[in-house]
């Protein structure tokens, strides 16, 4: 029975990673305004952010306010090493820088409490803003990089929208399947132990403080990965991309979306990017629903938007939740 | 050149002391931090501006009837929304929350009042001043001086009435404090009302340095988190030296290190502080 079981779970698994993928992969083929793909790698980049704030938070319970400056910082390791490494060793390479600093970040602030931390991690971004603003003579000051080159395999280069959405698309496939599949692993349901009940995890023997370090350092590579796709999407950088702002913005993303749920996150993401196109009609109130929107959310709908989607799957089915991670 | 920038200093860090010791009284009352806490600067500026300008009441009036309509809605209102509905799923929930609030006031305000930086005038003639060999502004002293007026009042109200006193037993320990027959809701609401009141005060010395804009807040709340932090979340006292110490380094920085980064140094101060003494240079340890 359990081999049965364990059969289908590849084959669901498979299944729906393939799903996703041509899901992802899909903007670049029927879009054809450049503006539509413009939002959709903007969506997929946000996922990535957002999935893995989603661990740091959801599953880690630490608030971090960082993720804005590890974006930065994956960002600028592109445009700056870009042109002597090459796209494909950049994007991995921003992801690790970020992903250390992350663990020096978090080694000291997770003595302290959850307000501290988002408190050091705010530090951290200003810190971020304040040095990519003032060392002109490596990352341009306020002017930022320009003509930041899409990637290119061989002789073929990914120089339209449509191309260049293909490898953010594949990236972040690549991304969001490692997150799940650890996630589902025993390593990812420790987090779900601690997320629940941190005195009976500790007790079972799971080492708390590492757990949530990398959580948080988790967090932190996926945002720099992240930063790196944005510099070839724009075809250029500055300083006021990474302000503290975006770090609240992505915050709002996982909960607007709903916390701890992977696929809560990935919607929030989805929200946080298309929104603005949709509510086009609302023109400057756009922001002012947005965080309305976030506000009520918190207070009715504590479990977030995706909870929405629970109910209608709930009516259609019977099931009573559609939920990917168990 | 020091006891100006000394003057200086205290005159900037008694604005930031003022919303700390706001954020203490939130914290010890009801364990939860606004994050929305700079925007609560916002609000009272704007109302001060409102009432002047647009209203055309009289300098005194305007500013006491924004501390009422401050303390009626950061205070009371605030208190029976969303503390009431957040209060008790616990903290992360609320600071999420007041995060998106902040967005909401900063953007309602560039919408509906305007983005554009206001003028506002000071309490007082700003005249400059010579002591010795230091110059400084009138408005200087007098922001100083505001800040511990307040600062005391409060302290009396805190210590010698027995509301105060509810309210210090109620930050003790809150169960304790409840089974012995303290309305612990209400002391959260007075908290409320007593932050509202802070950062309105704040607001009426921080308008004239800073303009009033809608994104005003940000750095003052954030300087507040700061000294809060680093003078120790649960003690007054602290929050007051934090708030002081803040402005007086920022002061220094811009003077002596490099003004570009004279928020990174109090940042440096802050990160060290919670690697070394979590609690903060006056606070004491918590069990939570």
């Amino acid at each position: 029975m359990d081999k049965i079981n364990q059969g289908m779970r590849w084959q669901k698994m498979v299944a729906g990673s393939l799903c996703g993928l041509v899901l992802l992969i899909l903007p670049s083929v029927i879009f054809k305004s450049q503006y539509f793909l413009y939002l959709s790698s903007l969506a997929c980049i946000y996922m990535i952010v957002s999935c893995g704030l989603n661990i740091t938070m959801g599953y880690a319970g630490q608030i971090s306010l960082a993720q804005a400056g590890f974006l930065g910082i994956g960002a600028y390791t592109g445009a700056l090493l870009g042109s002597t490494l090459g796209f494909w060793v950049t994007l991995p390479l921003g992801g690790l820088i970020a992903f250390v600093i992350g663990l020096g970040l978090g080694f000291p602030s997770l003595r302290v409490k959850t307000h501290f931390l988002a408190m050091v991690t705010i530090g951290f971004t200003v810190i971020v803003y304040l040095v990519l603003m003032n060392e002109q003579q490596w990352t341009g000051g306020p002017y930022g990089i320009f003509n930041i080159k899409k990637p290119s395999i061989g002789p073929f280069a990914f120089t339209s929208p449509a191309a260049y959405h293909i490898v953010v698309a594949v990236v972040t496939f690549i991304l969001l399947f490692f997150a799940f599949w650890a996630l589902n692993s025993p390593w990812g349901r420790a987090f779900k132990a601690i997320r629940e009940n941190e005195g009976r995890a500790e007790m079972l023997g799971v080492s708390i403080r590492n757990y949530k370090l990398m959580a948080f350092a988790i967090g932190a590579g996926y945002a720099g990965v992240a930063g790196g796709l944005i510099g070839p999407l724009f075809g250029y950088i500055d300083p006021t991309m990474f302000a503290l702002g975006f770090s609240f913005l992505f915050l709002l993303m996982v909960v607007v979306g709903g916390l701890g749920r992977f696929e809560g996150a990935l919607l929030g993401a989805i929200i946080v990017a298309i929104l603005p196109e949709t509510l086009r009609f609302a023109e400057q109130y756009y922001p002012i629903i947005f965080a309305l929107a976030a506000v009520l959310i918190m207070i009715f709908m504590p479990k977030g938007s995706v909870s929405f989607v629970d109910w209608v799957y709930k009516k259609l089915t019977g099931k009573e939740e559609l939920q990917l991670t168990k | 050149m020091i006891e100006q920038l000394l003057i200086k200093g205290l005159s900037l860090g008694a604005i930031y002391a003022m919303i700390a010791i706001g954020f203490c009284l939130l914290w010890q009352s009801s364990r939860l931090v606004n994050f929305a806490e700079g925007e609560f600067v916002t609000i009272p500026a704007f109302l001060m501006v409102f009432f002047y300008s647009v209203l055309k009441l009289p300098f005194a009036p305007a500013i006491i009837a924004a501390i009422i309509v401050s303390a009626f809605l950061l205070g009371f209102v605030m208190k029976k929304t969303l503390v009431d509905a957040l209060i008790a799923r616990g903290n992360t929930p609320f600071v999420v929350t007041t995060i998106a609030l902040g967005f909401l006031v900063r953007d309602s305000l560039t919408v509906f009042a305007t983005p554009e930086a206001l003028h506002f005038p000071s309490m007082i003639p700003q005249t400059p001043l010579q002591f010795g060999g230091a110059m400084f502004s009138s408005l200087d002293l007098w922001n100083i001086f505001v800040a511990a007026v307040v600062i005391v009042c409060l302290h009396l109200f805190i210590r010698k009435t027995k509301q105060g006193k509810a309210l210090q037993a109620v930050a003790q320990n809150r169960e304790a404090a409840g089974i012995m027959g303290i309305d612990v809701q209400k002391m959260i609401l007075m908290a409320f009302v007593i932050n509202a009141v802070l950062v309105a005060f704040s607001a009426s010395l921080a308008a004239p340095i800073y303009m009033v804009k809608y994104d005003m807040g940000n750095e003052l709340g954030l300087k507040a988190f700061y000294a809060a932090i680093i003078g120790g979340f649960n003690q007054v006292k602290g929050a007051l030296l934090g708030g002081l110490l803040v402005g007086l380094i920022e002061i220094f920085t811009a003077a002596y290190i490099s003004t570009q980064y004279k928020s990174g140094f109090v940042l440096i101060v802050l990160i060290a502080v919670i690697l070394f003494k979590p609690e903060g240079i006056l606070g004491t340890k918590e069990q939570l």
